[in-house]
């Protein structure tokens, strides 16, 4: 276990950096998240941290050592892929024994942390079974059951969840978050999904382009974004032009919609039935197009009918 | 009754009747011409719509080449003079020469395998490994001489290997060998002259199945601490042994059968069993004897067939 800390890690090609001067810290058994959309370097930055590719600068240092130039097999790292890279040839157990061997440990020793790994990820039983016998979530247990075996000083997490299903994810999600808090190890993890970097992280990294916007914690990431990327990289924005001629973040959560009373006057242009709650598609006069999500209470306005909109001054966050 | 149904359905096919149609008159039980049909169709299920169009082709099949087998194999139990005999594979394993041909061709080709093995396996790895260009040009090099004629490949090696060849004048040159080196008209010449045809054969099965090992495997198990050699052994070379097995048996197989390369490039010196059987038959008219040893080679080859499908399907069960 070993906290991480990169230092102005670039990885260039010719005249584009897939990822640009990136420094983070990340201490001993945080869970960090990078998030951005596709091709904005957030998998070559993992690369770099696991040792499969080497960046053009900078540097990278786990638990106070530089492993920058170290091979993957040097740095203790466990891996998961979103594709699972289970070894086809192998049963669940031996992928699970696999890198133990690598390690020295064999016998009865190995086959107990294995076990011990497989009960851990609640797939008992299966180990005699070959990847190609197991869905794709119990594949991707294995995966990490493979990883965390042989007590790494950190986890490193490509999309783990990827490839399954909504509802699975959701459980997997959890299952992964006690996992590492029981265990304790230094994770990173790389998704496209904002609620599953939400709801899983210490903090969140968010990255665009190479570059990153910013580092915080999920709440802090959500309510006060540095910039408009942020704000609509993570869930859903309006944007009203403040006094000061700044724009602010409004999120549509925050917007009250009302029949009468105080406020601007707004149309229904469309209304999605969410089951807790509703989303508005709102026309105001003044502020074009806005969006609102309101809880579902016994009665939800209708497509075209006439409402009114309001909110706290404090709601709005000004964006630089 | 059997060829008489099928030459019927044949006609019905030609007639422009639908498939389906041929199918139901065949299957009806109320049709008394296709009652036999209807037994081995529900025992076999090798009648299914379309049959009809496929007797064309199988009466093709059955008359130029099952048929001239069936005749070749029943060649070797019967002699003009005495009628049924066993006497042709008695000769065949009392007379020491048969039996030292078939050995000698086995472990020709035995030879000839494992070397095109040894070769071709780092070669299918290094083309896996280049880039994009690099990997164009290198498998067009090596599927190129399937574009030549053996018989023009071989002459080619002639020229190569002679006495006064390129190889033995480079030799010569450089000091290595006083005297030139005998490649030709021996063991030597007809190994690298099978390896040569067998190369690209074993080369692009493999390289199919390296370029199907995902490269994140090997990430994977480089990221589990796994050092390359054990990276290979543990995890790339298990997933590519089906296809080498596959490969070198289908490699085996075809050496069995060269007639070309040992005929040219071993001087007649190098006898394999497809040029004894050459002699047999255009030298001293010995059908018998000639049907006795191909009988004999088709039953090793099918035995190493039967190793090569059970291997196959060991693979694509997993």
């Amino acid at each position: 276990m070993s906290d991480i800390r990169l230092e102005g890690i670039s990885k260039r090609y010719g005249d584009f950096a897939a990822v640009d001067k990136i420094d983070l810290a990340v201490s001993q058994g945080e869970f960090v998240t990078i998030v951005g959309p596709s091709g904005s370097g957030k998998t070559s930055l993992l690369s770099l941290i696991a040792g499969l590719q080497q960046p053009t600068a900078g540097r990278i240092l786990i638990g106070g050592r530089d492993v920058t130039n170290a091979a993957p097999q040097a740095r203790n790292i466990g891996l998961v892929f979103q594709s699972y890279a289970l070894f086809p040839h192998m049963t669940a157990i031996e992928n699970v024994l696999f890198p133990l061997g690598v390690r020295g440990i064999s016998g009865s020793q190995a086959r107990d942390r294995a076990l011990e790994a497989l009960r851990l990820v609640q797939l008992e039983g299966l180990g005699d079974r070959r990847p190609s016998q197991l869905s794709g979530g119990q594949q991707q247990r294995v995966a990490l059951a493979r990883a965390v075996v042989f007590k790494p000083d950190i986890l490193l997490l490509d999309e783990p969840l990827g490839a399954l299903d909504r509802k699975l994810r959701e459980q997997l999600q959890i299952q992964l978050k006690e996992l590492q808090r029981a265990l304790g190890v230094t994770t990173i993890l790389v998704t496209h999904d904002q609620e599953e970097a939400l709801l899983l992280s210490d903090r969140i990294m968010v990255l665009d382009k190479g570059c990153p916007q910013q580092v915080a914690t999920p709440a802090e990431s959500y309510l006060r974004p540095v910039n408009r990327f942020v704000a609509e990289f993570l869930g859903s924005a309006n944007f009203v032009g403040l006094s000061d001629g700044r724009c602010g973040l409004l999120r549509p959560e925050r917007v009250r919609v009302a029949s009468n009373g105080e406020g601007k006057a707004a149309r229904v242009v469309e209304a999605i039935y969410l089951g807790q709650a509703v989303r508005y598609h709102l026309e105001t006069d003044d502020l074009g197009s806005l969006l609102a999500i309101a809880p579902f209470l016994d009665k939800a306005f209708a497509k075209g009918e006439c409402v009114v909109v309001s909110w706290d001054a404090a709601d709005l966050w000004p964006l630089a | 009754m059997l060829a008489g149904s099928r030459s019927d359905s044949l006609k019905d096919s030609s007639l422009g009747v639908s498939p389906s149609t041929v199918h139901q008159a065949v299957a009806s039980p109320s049709c008394g011409e296709g009652a036999l049909l209807v037994t081995r169709s529900s025992g076999y299920h090798f009648i299914v719509p379309g049959f009809g169009f496929l007797i064309p082709l199988l009466l093709l099949m059955v008359v130029v080449f099952d048929a001239p087998i069936v005749y070749m194999l029943a060649l070797a139990f019967w002699d003009k003079a005495q009628g049924f005999t066993l006497g042709y594979y008695g000769d065949v394993f009392e007379a020491p020469v048969y039996l030292r041909v078939l050995a000698n061709t086995v472990r020709i080709s035995v030879v000839a395998t494992i070397v095109s093995v040894i070769i071709g396996y780092p070669l299918a790895h290094w083309i896996r490994g280049l880039g994009r260009r690099a990997k164009m040009v290198a498998l067009a090099l090596v599927v190129l001489p399937f574009w030549v004629s053996v018989l023009v490949r071989t002459y080619a090696w002639i020229v190569l290997l002679g006495n006064d060849g390129l190889v033995n004048r480079a030799l010569q040159w450089l000091g290595l060998v006083q005297a030139p080196v005998s490649f030709l008209y021996n063991e030597l010449g007809v190994t690298i002259g099978m390896t040569n045809v067998l190369l690209p054969l074993l080369v692009l099965p493999l390289y199919a199945a390296m370029a199907r090992v995902d490269d994140r495997l090997l990430q994977a198990a480089a990221s589990l601490g796994a050092p390359p050699s054990t990276i290979f052994w543990k995890v790339y070379f298990p997933l590519t042994l089906p296809s080498l097995a596959a490969g070198t048996l289908l490699a085996l197989i075809l050496c069995l059968g060269f007639y070309i390369t040992p005929a040219i490039l071993g001087g007649g010196r190098v006898p394999m069993i497809s040029n004894v059987l050459d002699t047999l038959i255009n030298v001293y008219p010995n059908w018998g004897q000639a049907s006795a040893i191909s009988t004999i080679l088709l039953v090793v080859t099918l035995l190493i067939f039967a190793i090569y499908r059970r291997i196959d399907q060991t693979t694509s069960t997993k």
